[in-house]
């Protein structure tokens, strides 16, 4: 956990000397790839990022959008892998609160919560299970205190993240434009540590995070405390209201050693602080443990000399740390002392620009024979299937997660957790709609395919909800990046990611890398996670009673694309096949014609089918509006295929639609204007969910039994084993 | 009429509140931090839910102590309505101006869900805009929300008519389903779920709102609604 041999030479040779041992420390904290991103950075500028609502500024940690009238969404999503794969309650709580603070040091109040959460097998591995549960509590625990609602996210267990854990939370915040927090300073000016003491715990995080997971080393994970975190927003934001910050930044990965040399890097001024004014939890640190501390629940503010009364005045008032520990100098270096003793005096830009590394790549040789399908058992009875599916742990109902996420503070939360995608009322008469997902089991059959398809499901989502997509945030996790395999996987999956950006002009607002996601097993799969933030002027679509006799439409067409299905991973333990690819064209009509018809009101419900295919998405519409449904088969939109392929095919684009007889006629229009494929094929009405195929039945479940099972199974999984 | 919001630290309900208080009821809403005594002004304050101090010790434990429930105290011997909501009413209850105690759900977990509350006293300046066994559904969200009372204090409690509100079904074990009481003389009146959350259709999943009248009542007591 230090620099590399080469990378000790390069910093002597640009000093011009041997660097003290502080600076070591220093260096190799934001030169780790966590704070670097050194192996991926140079790759991450394809992806389009800006936009005509986007507005950018210096050292922001998180992404901003002009969603009118004055206002501003900003979005953000980090992970917290290794943390919380050694000790899940405090990784997953902590990842909580750094993102919440990237969000806070724009100048906006944090108002949603997501988190996609990935674990290993629950039904055999106890630890996943520990680990599942543990990390659920720490979000709540830690989101429910501050008062900001998680309302939505994404679960997933899959055998390649046995012993391991994949936390990811992303966070929205919502203020006034002429509230941004417009990073500044000038010569003079005064650093302030503001919130929790500064400790031992979390001393080499970042680095721990560049790592694989060899050790346990559970000192290098912060300990969350979620009541300063909530006094820091408020007290941040009476600073905000009364203009007393010149410039913040969040302490996370690294430290003061990182939010130094950064800010002092992106403003272009120098700054030099004294380690004594730190205020610590133990007397005896050292300046090195006081620089890379990543000490949860602190930030970093620069402000002028005639505020500093005022910014300590609210600080009092919230009981919360509030020290000067340094100020700004006109140098471009980072001065660190104790008292009149130098420890280091570095170049900012030296520290905060690690060199850009250029990875070799190379396509896996797994690749070359993963499409081939091997002969599969035949399915007897597909009710009794159907009931096992519903039950398992990737399609089960996530109600036990959710309730105990509080997901109405902050009363915005118009449409709650459970469906498609979330919606939040804005103060400008608008709606925003966020969803985040992921899909390794596709990722891991074609990286680039794979991760368009998270992007497109994320977009499938909000589109639903009525709203149009106007931003994005990556998160891209993969194992280790030396491993040109793995490497090519990356790259494929990110130049995926930045065609389908461009095509649909979605700009990449923020993002994160996580490497080294090793478990003792291997690598994990490629995990990318999108998250898509979609905007409405005015009517969101929320679910309206579905009455017997409305009828259901299916856009899009059903395709033999199996690979990575549930149905062949769950059900028949095979790993392999033609996973689903989205057609862009096809994907862009259908988008938009699904957005027509709901912006005219012509829908009662909308759906999107993904994971299970349409089998599952069809049942989620009768569990979660408890009314029974038939289906027709022979009816879907598509090629000719086989019953079970027509059922648990996971291609994109497809979009379930309820809709009254009366608008049947208005609808098909539209669709058609759009060029869509689509058909209507089904009717609700009744207590079960049916599947036909002809004169044949193929599913026939109760929708109340079925209900039981899906609700519940989840809970009692984790609660009974 | 002047309403007060009283913000402690970790409340995270008060800006709910006051949004409620003063766009859809119109209300002269002021917030007044826990270090500050409440002018004699008031007509009538609420304790917003949260998470005081963290919910260390015990929720609502150290809110308890915080010097503006001195003059809570004072306000609610003259018969000011006070309504405590979720960490609200886990401080007034620790306060001792409420019966009983609030413990962990028998679940263990922190519940956030729609429930169906029976107005079970619609005398209080809280509810008397209900008919009596009136249905309200109305969310909550908590950790700490099982009402307990020992058999000797539930009697008493019965025979004074102190239970406001009862849940319709078994939620998390409270005693009696009890969801939220009153003192002895109706005006302090404590309840676990959010009333906030229910009044604009927008955020309501359910059509009506029942639980606008828990504001509604208030004025009318207040003779600013007839």
């Amino acid at each position: 956990m230090s620099l590399e041999s080469q990378e000790l030479e390069e910093l002597k040779s640009k000093i011009g000397r041997n660097p003290t041992s502080t600076e070591l420390q220093i260096v190799a904290a934001e030169w780790s790839e966590h704070c670097s991103y050194k192996s991926s950075k140079k790759h991450l500028k394809m992806l389009p990022m800006e936009g005509p609502l986007v507005i950018t500024e210096k050292g922001y940690d998180s992404g901003v959008l002009d969603v009118g009238g004055g206002y501003v969404v900003t979005a953000h999503i980090e992970s917290h892998n290794h943390p919380s794969a050694v000790e899940p309650y405090g990784g997953a709580a902590t990842g909580v609160g750094g993102v919440i603070r990237d969000i806070l040091s724009a100048g906006t109040r944090p108002i949603a919560i997501f988190d996609g959460l990935r674990f290993g097998n629950i039904e055999k591995d106890q630890q996943a299970r520990w680990l599942f549960k543990n990390a659920v509590t720490g979000i709540a625990d830690y989101g429910n205190c501050l008062g900001i609602p998680t309302i939505g996210g994404e679960v997933e267990f899959d055998g390649c993240y046995e012993n391991y854990a994949l936390v990811d939370v992303a966070a929205i915040g919502f203020g006034k434009k002429e509230n941004l927090i417009k990073n500044h300073s000038k010569k003079g000016d005064l650093v302030v540590l503001m919130g929790g003491s500064t400790g031992r715990d979390g001393i080499g995080g970042s680095q721990f995070a560049s790592d694989s997971l060899e050790s346990e080393d559970r000192s290098a994970v912060q300990i969350p405390d979620p009541f300063i975190e909530k006094l820091i927003i408020e007290a941040i934001l009476e600073a905000r209201n009364q203009k007393l910050i010149h410039a913040m930044k969040d302490l996370g990965g690294g430290g003061l050693s990182c939010a130094i040399s950064e800010t002092a890097d992106a403003l272009e001024i120098g700054i030099e602080m004294d380690v004594a004014k730190v205020h610590t939890r133990e007397s005896d640190m050292h300046p090195d443990e006081i620089m890379v501390s990543e000490s949860q629940e602190r930030m970093l503010i620069i402000t002028g000399k005639d505020k500093l009364k005022r910014l300590q005045d609210i600080c009092k008032k919230f009981h919360i740390g509030c020290s000067v520990i340094g100020r700004v100098t006109s140098d471009n270096k980072m001065h660190i002392k104790k008292g009149n003793r130098t420890f280091a005096n570095l170049p900012t830009d030296v520290v905060a620009n690690a060199t850009l590394l250029d990875l070799p790549s190379k396509k896996p040789i797994y690749l070359d024979s993963i499409e081939k399908e091997k002969k599969l058992k035949s399915i007897s009875d597909y009710s009794k299937l159907m009931i096992k599916f519903l039950a398992s742990p990737n399609i089960a109902s996530k109600i036990w997660i959710y309730s105990q996420y509080d997901h109405e503070v902050g009363i915005r939360t118009v449409v709650k957790p459970g469906r498609d995608a979330s919606v939040l009322r804005l103060d400008n008469g608008k709606f925003l709609s966020a969803k985040i997902d992921g899909n390794p089991k596709h990722c891991f059959i074609n990286p680039r395919e794979g991760a368009i398809g998270c992007f497109e499901e994320a977009c499938r989502n909000v589109v639903c909800t009525g709203a149009k997509p106007i931003g994005m945030l990556d998160h891209l996790q993969f194992g280790n990046p030396k491993d040109p395999e793995i490497f090519w996987t990356f790259l494929e999956s990110l130049k995926g990611l930045t065609d389908f950006a461009k095509f649909f002009k979605i700009p990449c607002v923020g993002g994160k890398v996580s490497l080294y996601n090793e478990t003792p097993k291997g690598p994990i799969k490629p995990t990318p996670v999108i998250g898509v933030l979609g905007l409405i002027e005015k009517n969101p679509l929320i679910s309206k009673k579905i009455s017997d006799g409305d009828s259901l439409v299916m856009v899009g067409n059903t395709k033999d694309e199996m690979g990575g299905s549930e149905f062949f991973e769950y059900i028949h333990k095979f790993v392999g096949g033609k996973c689903p690819i989205v057609d862009f064209d096809e994907s862009k009509n259908n988008m938009n014609a699904v957005l027509e018809t709901i912006d005219n009101q012509l829908v009662k419900s909308a759906h999107d089918c993904s994971k299970g295919g349409l089998a599952v998405a069809v049942s989620e519409l009768c569990l979660i509006n408890n009314v029974g449904c038939k289906t027709l088969l022979g009816k879907i939109p598509g090629e000719k295929l086989e019953v079970d392929r027509i059922l648990f095919s996971e291609s994109h684009s497809r979009y379930l639609l309820v809709v009254e007889k009366k608008n049947i006629k208005e609808l098909e229009k539209i669709l058609q204007k759009h060029k869509t494929v689509f058909a209507n094929i089904g009717k609700f009405g009744g207590g079960k969910i049916e599947f036909t195929h002809g004169t044949k039945s193929i599913i026939d479940l109760r929708v109340d039994k079925a209900q039981k099972t899906w609700l519940n199974s989840l809970r009692d999984l984790v609660l009974h084993g | 009429m002047k309403v007060g919001v009283v913000v402690f630290p970790g409340s995270n309900c008060d800006r709910d509140m006051y949004h409620v208080l003063t766009d859809v009821f119109h209300l002269d809403t002021q917030y007044f931090w826990h270090e500050k005594g409440l002018p004699k002004n008031i007509d009538a304050v609420i304790l917003p839910g949260g998470f005081s101090y963290g919910d260390r010790l015990r929720a609502g434990v150290i809110a308890a102590h915080s010097p503006v429930i001195k003059d809570v105290q004072k306000m609610a011997q003259k018969g000011i309505p006070i309504l405590g909501v979720c960490n609200g009413f886990q401080i007034l209850v620790e306060a001792g101006l409420l019966p009983g105690v609030l413990l962990k759900n028998k679940s263990l977990n922190f519940m956030c869900e729609w429930t169906n509350l029976i107005v079970e006293n619609n005398k209080t300046p809280f509810t008397n805009q209900f008919k009596i066994h009136e249905k309200i559904p109305i969310p909550i969200a908590n950790g700490e929300g099982r009402y307990y009372v020992d058999n000797e204090t539930l009697k008493e409690i019965k025979k004074k008519n102190q239970i406001v509100f009862r849940y319709s079904e078994v939620v998390n074990g409270s005693t009696n389903k009890i969801a939220g009481v009153c003192n002895e003389d109706g005006n302090v009146v404590g309840m676990m779920p959010h009333p906030e959350r229910a009044t604009e259709s927008e955020i309501n999943p359910i059509d009506n709102k029942p639980s606008s009248r828990i504001f509604e009542s208030l004025m009318v007591k207040m003779g600013v609604k007839n």
